[in-house]
């Protein structure tokens, strides 16, 4: 809309022009009352953004106050780019995730690579080096035509993106279910080292110091993004494909380079990525941080159009840019750097006292609205919440129980899932080992990259599993940090913290707000007993189409300290001879399971229970073994059970296993019972590691013969299968599934 | 040894050669920024992958016209080792250094995998720390790595032993598995997979350290000649 377009003031509060930018009646009120006269096209602008869901988690504060957020190696929790954990030897590591749904299900390459250079602008605009991309996607199941497109054009994208700038994308995970046909999710993590004396903030303080743009012109790209996904995707999202963004790595990898040369000039006051409500959000942000206000003339702004108006310049999502304040007088030591590294930089106007954002355009001031009100005094909405009949009805069912004739047969079958297949079709398009860090590539319990000239790793690991969630979202909740700790737990590390990236439907209907509200207590619970403070995130609500939400998804990404590269563990078995143990033993826990999922197409029942105190002290137990170099290969029970766990710590080592089977023997093959680990220890360990993991039971041993061969109590056979064809089965699904016909 | 690491705006793997140079072969090594002009006080000059210029228009077309490229093609012309690796080997074709081309891989996609190769050629100064034919495992990660010239270009470079690695599996679709090339002088060698990242144990392979050392041992032996 062209500035002579405009509708005028009046025309916004008479036609409710508001309405269509997401803003509420009620709210119109409130910016009416703030500012003490009607908001003109570009302020209302401002206030749409700022106020929307995405930007101002309106919906979902209340809720995530109960995160802990606080422990001894804290140094940044939520509220900047990104969080920062301490690691020793004054280093520290930087990580957040965040959502790029909406987009991607519009355009899947651009919305996922967008995704990708979004996360690193966050992480870098601290000051940090990004070392590592993770992910985790949702799609629907890969049969329609429009599901594969989805699926790989978005790991298209994330490899585009990543490959080019250079970040190996080291992991993640990827699950297929119905619910998330039309709405996929695309969740991006990245990591990032820094020294504690580079860490930055994104504050501009100081009354004239400059403001100054640096990175891509801007466009009329991604106006309105954070607005759009802020509502449900419909028929009508098509129309929105020019909110989505488009991505250029190669000016992303220049502005990496320069940012990290920038921050440690003393010239730099603050910094912060232009992301989701670009100049509108980083400039309210960094001055009401500082307490200041910011006065911009937009003329100066660099544009890739003729004659955009302050409206479009304000809300454009361009992406690649970054908002410097500068000290006054200092500006030309930062101009140099930008211009080495050939990136434009502009100075577009300078930090005020008065706590306002001021604009001018043409000569004329064409905004002047209070900081705070924009970043801060959104309003905060405690929605209804609703214990849903189906939720009552079925935590009183009576289990479901697979059919299970032939376990080889099932044991392939479910090698065979999506879910549970080799992700190599995935990373193979990934580039996970540039900069030469990775020491644990993609395809094991967790990532693992090595901190170059220390005896020391990271470890990390997105998870996951909504279908726990989708029955019961507080056990779910429970559940997924369980699951995530345990990951980093067999690569050896201890976890450290997590960001996390809360996936869900509209959140003003109560029952979606019920599975809000009891995911949060429940992974709240577990945050505090594992000891896993949460330092960042992001919400991503409105995921629904016409057929409905998308199970409650609240996705984890963790980081854990390998204390001595020594320590690093993997799945994979090493050595015939080795003993295999199997820690915890398996209930009826069959809901929201992967057989369950796999033999009726759908889940029900009650999640799988969870024992925090004993996830705890396996967790320890498990990593004091390690610690004591008594393991060889560990790895979790999770989608599939036992059985698949087994199979796959055979893959890729031409080695089998020979274990007995105690209890019931469904149960223990195929149930998801939780807090359960598959382990080899070498023969001469077997006492020491009996005594540190009381809770782990000898099941038996690895073998020569690359045969996995499981055997009951009395000694009777209950499936014996070539590992190599469990593993061309597993490894064969996906590439399969994509390349076939719908 | 001195070594040139040339970096463009783009490439993402100088650091990993640089390291590569630093801690794995112990020698002393310099990052040169794409606008130098001369590059004639270093030993050997290494190109690194990346994506020079964002690869547009074609892998590398950018980056061979990029001021540094005159000199590194005056220092190779003198015989001094050059070395290009993925996006390094795609510039090297593009100034005309190599002959042939690179197509995208046959799969259309980006690979990135530990890859088995066969040293096709261990008699060159790249390759004589090296067994005859032997099989080494270094990674690569590249999405126009399918290499392409025609047949008597290809007839040139059997005749004279110009194939210096070749691919155990040919994943990328290159004309006989093509995977490394030397020039006739035996001083500029490209390959698409990445000796960088196989110089530790703890990344899974440290096969490629042996292409520095080779490097080293033939600028040791010159050296010595000369001085």
């Amino acid at each position: 809309m062209s500035l002579l377009l405009e509708p005028s003031a009046e025309q916004i509060e008479q036609e409710k022009i508001y309405q269509e930018m997401g803003v509420k009646d009620e709210e119109f009120e409130m910016i009416k009352k703030i500012l003490g006269r009607l908001p003109n096209y570009t302020e209302i602008g401002l206030f749409s953004v700022m106020w929307s869901e995405h930007c101002s988690y309106k919906h979902s504060k209340a809720q995530l106050k109960k995160f802990p957020t606080e422990g001894e190696r804290v140094l940044q929790g939520p509220g900047e780019g990104a969080g920062i954990i301490d690691i020793g030897d004054e280093q520290a590591v930087v990580f957040k995730m965040e959502s790029h749904n909406h987009p991607s299900a519009i355009e899947p390459y651009q919305g996922a690579a967008t995704g990708v250079g979004g996360i690193l602008r966050d992480v870098f605009s601290m000051g940090a080096r990004p070392v590592a991309i993770m992910n985790s996607l949702r799609f629907g199941e890969l049969v329609k035509p429009r599901v594969k497109y989805l699926f790989e054009e978005v790991v298209a994208g994330i490899a585009g993106y990543g490959n080019c700038i250079g970040v190996p994308t080291v992991g993640g995970e990827v699950q297929f279910d119905p619910s998330y046909e039309g709405n996929p999710l695309v969740n991006a993590m990245c990591v990032g080292l820094i020294d504690h004396k580079d860490i930055q903030k994104g504050i501009a303080s100081g009354a004239g110091n400059t403001v100054i743009y640096v990175g891509a012109s801007t466009g009329k790209d991604g106006i309105h993004g954070a607005t759009f996904a802020s509502e449900e995707i419909s028929d009508e999202s098509e129309s929105k494909r020019p909110s989505v963004q488009v991505g250029d790595p190669f000016m992303e990898k220049l502005l990496l380079e320069a940012c990290l040369e920038l921050v440690k000039c003393e010239s730099l006051v603050g910094i912060q990525d232009m992301g989701a409500a670009g100049l509108t959000s980083s400039s309210a942000e960094m001055a009401s941080k500082a307490g200041s206000g910011i006065e911009m003339n937009l003329d100066t702004v660099p544009q890739r159009e003729l004659n955009m108006s302050p409206y479009e310049m304000m809300l454009s999502e361009s992406q690649e840019r970054m908002l410097l304040v500068v000290k006054q007088g200092e500006e030309k030591e930062i101009h140099d750097i930008c211009s080495h590294w050939g990136l434009h930089s502009a100075e577009i106007g300078h930090v005020i006292d008065d706590q306002r954002l001021v604009l001018w355009h043409n000569g004329e001031k064409v905004a002047d609205v209070p900081v705070d009100a924009l970043a801060e005094d959104a309003p905060v909405y405690y929605p209804e919440s609703r214990e849903p009949e189906a939720f009552r009805k079925r935590q009183q069912q009576k289990a479901w129980r697979p059919d299970v004739s032939d376990a080889k047969e099932t044991l392939t079958d479910l090698l065979k899932q999506p879910t549970v297949a080799s992700k190599e079709w995935v990373y193979d398009q990934y580039d996970y080992m540039v900069r030469t860090n990775t020491a644990v590539m993609p395809g094991s319990d967790a990532a693992v990259l090595r901190v170059r000239g220390k005896d020391k790793a990271l470890a990390m690991t997105t998870d996951c599993n909504a279908r726990y969630l989708g029955l019961d979202p507080e056990q779910g909740g429970k559940i997924v940090i369980a699951e995530a700790s345990r990951n980093i737990i067999c690569s050896g590390g201890l976890p450290l913290g997590l960001t996390d990236c809360l996936n869900y439907g509209n959140p003003e209907k109560p029952e979606i707000y019920w599975q809000f509200e009891k995911s949060i207590d429940g992974m709240t619970e577990a945050c505090k007993t594992l000891e896993t403070p949460v330092i960042g995130g992001n919400v991503s609500l409105y995921n629904e189409t016409q057929n409905g939400a998308i199970y409650p998804t609240p996705v984890v990404g963790m980081v854990g300290l390998i204390k001595e590269l020594a320590h690093i563990t993997t799945q994979e078995f090493k050595q015939a001879g080795d003993a295999v143990y199997v820690i915890g033993e398996a209930g009826e826990d069959f809901g929201g399971s992967e057989i369950q999922e796999m033999q009726t197409g759908s889940i029900d029942g009650r999640a799988p229970e969870l024992d925090l105190d004993t996830e705890y002290r396996r967790q320890r137990d498990v990593l004091k073994a390690i610690q004591a170099g008594l393991v060889q290969s560990a790895h979790d029970v999770s989608e599939g059970g036992l059985a698949v766990a087994l199979a796959e710590s055979t893959f890729g080592t031409g080695l089998g296993a020979e274990a007995v089977i105690t209890g019931e023997v469904i149960d223990e093959l195929f149930a998801e019972t939780q807090s359960r680990y598959v382990i080899s220890v070498a023969a001469e360990n077997r006492k020491a590691f009996e005594e540190t993991v009381p809770d782990a039971r000898y099941a038996g041993r690895v073998t020569e013969e690359a045969t996995l061969h499981l055997l009951k109590e009395s000694g009777e056979t209950i499936l014996q299968a070539s590992a190599k064809e469990l593993e061309n089965a597993w490894k064969g699904a996906i590439p399969c599934l994509v390349k076939s016909k719908a | 040894m001195k070594f040139a690491v040339i970096v463009f705006p783009g490439s993402n793997c100088d650091d990993d050669m640089y390291y590569a140079i630093q801690e794995g072969l112990g020698e002393p090594v310099d990052k040169v920024w794409y606008t130098e002009e001369s590059v004639a006080d270093y030993d050997g000059i290494l190109l690194p992958g990346g994506f020079s210029y964002g690869d547009y228009l074609r892998s590398g077309a950018i980056a061979r016209f990029a001021p540094v490229m005159a000199s590194v093609v005056e220092q190779a012309e003198k015989g001094k080792p050059v070395l290009g690796v993925c996006n390094g080997f795609q510039v090297l074709l593009e100034a005309g250094l190599l002959p042939g081309a690179m197509q995208r891989n046959r799969s259309l996609k980006f690979i990135c995998r530990p890859a088995s190769l066969v040293v096709a050629n261990h008699e060159t100064g790249f390759t004589s720390e090296y067994g005859e034919s032997e099989r080494i495992t270094i990674p690569v990660a590249h999405g126009e790595g399918n290499y392409y010239c025609d047949d008597e270009t290809l007839k040139d470079l059997q005749a004279s032993n110009q194939i210096v690695f070749t691919y155990e599996d040919n994943f990328n679709g290159s004309k006989e598995a093509i995977a490394g090339i030397i020039n006739k002088q035996g001083n500029v060698m490209g390959m698409m997979p990445h000796p960088e990242r196989a110089t530790d144990q703890i990344l899974g392979s440290d096969d490629g350290l042996k292409i520095f050392q080779s490097i080293l041992k033939q600028w040791r032996k010159s050296h010595v000649l000369t001085t």
